[in-house]
């Protein structure tokens, strides 16, 4: 499970920064969603994997901490999510902007000049 | 508890409820707003003046060590949140509240009507500032950081227009991949040391193994360069002169002191850190390099630069470069007059900023601009329609002296001349480096204070060449200035005066809020009284 994780995020992170470092609009709000994507499952995997582990305290079970999954990872990539959606989100409206404004997707504004 | 114990929260509570308020307010109600909205910061004025006589012992004795600690819903410390107010940070709530009072108030004149929101945004984006001065949590910090960026790319496009939209964007896709740096750090070092808090954070890195130490020092350089991106070190700062040069001008004004949130943070943490070793981007050799890079290239810009705006964003860089080398030189003697200098510079730059629309007015295209904002919005309201901007308030007689005197001044305080404080700033500056000898390398004396000089006069040789340009112009309608715009001009370079007249006590307290900085142990006490030293274990639980 490991690997598979780490091969995720290792493939999702690569092709975000590829993407991000792309002239056009489009591909950097895509390579910044991947970004977040990696970003996410990082911060998730560094609470430890565990299977069937719960991240709230069960009653039946008792307090007993080796029971359950870490619960602040996931706290953080509850918040990281919504505040990297808002942020795409704004983003996408900055693009549309540029493009109305300027009639060209790429991120100077104009297109570069052919040779 | 008493109200006092309540205090730390208020420069957070303010803003946010002030700009939740304005979002209901009619975009009509122009006074109204206005009102509330200086009223809201004049409060924040009050709230970061009386923290900071707090942290010296006036009203609430009880706080140990000079370091009030506010626990978020009654939490203890390494469970909650804790926001901690310190000297360092009274002091930087106060700044900020003083410069972002003058750019609200120089807004009224007419910026805020450019776009929608303007009020509110600017409320949050004081609101990301406090909290970022306040937090003694590391993913909180991140989540202020993130408020205000997203306020400040709200302000940055404000009044719209292409050049607006293109460098805006390229501030906004710079700082997402900022944050998602940091996020990757803040996991990286709670995975590493099982902590957020920043007090126990410090306490924690001295008990990891090899390995831990090694994954907490990769962390640790994430969120150097994540703090090094917001400082506008080199190289990290090419988005930061296009986009502090294209906002609105009072939006400018307030920037101002972004980039002095990045430099605070990667204080606090090599403070933090410096008893375990601090790791790269913390520790002092690396930070002193870094910013003499960077005084390096904001020089060259500020000699390259042909208009006032872009100059004005070399200069944010320069005086980066100048904190970033003083805070990594080596000992702890520079960074009381760094304070000093921190403080003037913003002063300065701020009203630099608000300055160079004025100086520019009946020169550049701006007013068109406006123009095409004010139809592109839809604004043209009844306040507007009739009252036309250019003809409301009075005139200011002498307008092009008061215009000139300022930009001297301006130009003084940024380039360290005597007599006003930019340049106390900068002796003090020399003169602790110089005395700080024996422990320094001479290199390093040597090279600090060649590269404070020069950068010195490179921007004497920028600000002298456009201000003959500016100034000494002969065919020039004398531009019409109001009192709302000048007002807060004035009001921060006196600020900067009366700093210079007051240079003794105030450098006093500035070294006072150096040394209760470096006491670490101080801060560590105040923010985890119950949790001993040796009673943690190492690392967290697998």
């Amino acid at each position: 499970m490991e690997t598979v994780l780490a091969l995720a995020i290792g493939v999702l992170g690569g092709s975000g920064i590829y993407l991000l470092l792309r002239p056009r609009t489009f591909q950097i709000v895509m390579g910044l969603s991947l970004l977040s994507y990696a970003v996410n499952l990082f911060i998730f995997c560094m609470g430890r994997l565990r299977l069937d582990a719960l991240p709230l305290i069960d009653p039946r079970q008792g307090g007993e901490p080796s029971l359950y999954a870490d619960p602040v990872p996931q706290a953080l990539v509850l918040t990281a999510i919504v505040i990297g959606f808002a942020t795409t989100a704004l983003f996408l409206v900055v693009l549309l902007a540029s493009r109305g404004l300027n009639g060209t997707d790429h991120v100077d504004g104009r297109e570069p000049e052919k040779d | 508890m008493s109200i006092w114990a309540h205090w730390p929260i208020l420069p957070i509570v303010l803003p946010f409820l002030a700009g939740a308020a304005l979002l209901l307010l009619r975009d009509t109600r122009l006074g109204c707003r206005a009102a509330l909205a200086i009223a809201a910061t004049c409060a924040q004025l009050l709230a970061g003046g009386v923290l900071l006589a707090m942290t010296d012992g006036w009203g609430a004795a009880s706080w140990p060590g000079g370091a009030g600690v506010y626990e978020l819903g009654g939490w203890a410390a390494p469970f909650g949140i804790v926001l901690v107010a310190d000297r360092l940070a009274a002091l930087m709530l106060t700044l900020t509240a003083a410069l972002g009072l003058a750019a609200l108030i120089y807004s009224l004149a007419r910026w805020e009507r450019a776009g929608i929101h303007y009020l509110s945004l600017f409320q949050f984006l004081l609101m990301g500032l406090n909290g970022a001065f306040l937090t003694g949590d590391l993913f909180n910090l991140f989540v202020f950081f993130e408020v205000l960026l997203a306020a400040s790319y709200g302000l940055a496009l404000h009044g719209s227009g292409p050049l607006r939209v293109k460098s805006a964007m390229h501030y906004i896709v710079v700082n997402l991949a900022a944050s998602a740096l940091f996020l990757l750090a803040a996991a990286l070092i709670y995975g590493v040391a099982g902590t957020l808090n920043m007090a126990e954070l410090a306490r924690r890195v001295a008990r990891l193994d090899p390995a831990g130490r090694g994954l907490f020092d990769i962390g640790a350089a994430l969120l150097g360069i994540v703090f090094l991106v917001k400082a506008g070190a080199w190289p990290l700062n090419f988005w930061l002169p296009a986009a502090y040069a294209s906002a609105a001008p009072p939006v400018a004004g307030v920037f101002a002191i972004l980039t002095k949130v990045g430099v605070y943070a990667l204080l606090r943490f090599s403070v933090l850190l410096q008893d375990v070793g601090a790791p790269a981007p913390f520790e002092g050799a690396w930070l002193f390099y870094c910013g003499l890079a960077t005084l390096a290239a904001g020089s060259c810009g500020v000699l390259a630069a042909q208009k006032l705006d872009r100059l004005a964003g070399y200069l944010v860089i320069v005086s980066s470069g100048t904190l970033l080398a003083a805070f990594g030189f080596a000992g702890t003697t520079l960074t009381g007059p760094a304070l000093y200098y921190l403080v003037a510079s913003v002063c300065g730059s701020g009203a630099f900023f608000l300055l160079v629309e004025l100086a520019e007015r009946n020169r550049s295209a701006a007013a068109d601009l406006l123009a095409i904002s004010f139809e592109a919005f839809g604004l043209q309201d009844r306040y507007d329609a009739e009252n036309t901007y250019e003809m409301a308030g009075v005139a200011i007689p002498a307008a092009m002296a008061f215009l000139g005197l300022s930009f001297f001044s301006c130009a003084l305080l940024l380039t360290g001349l005597p007599p006003l404080s930019g340049f106390i700033g900068k002796f003090a500056l020399i003169s602790a480096a110089i005395a700080a000898q024996p422990h320094a390398p001479l290199s390093h004396v040597a090279l600090f204070v060649a590269a404070l000089l020069l950068s010195g006069l490179a921007g004497l040789i920028a600000l002298s060449r456009l201000g003959i340009r500016l100034f000494w112009e002969s065919e020039r309608p004398v531009p019409r200035l109001q009192w709302v715009e000048a007002a807060p001009i004035g009001a921060l370079i006196l600020l900067c005066v009366a700093l210079t007249f007051a240079a003794d006590p105030a450098m006093t307290f500035f070294e006072a809020t150096a040394q209760s900085l470096h006491d670490v142990p101080a801060y560590e006490r105040a923010v985890l009284p119950t949790v001993e030293d040796a009673a943690g274990n190492a690392g967290r639980s697998p």
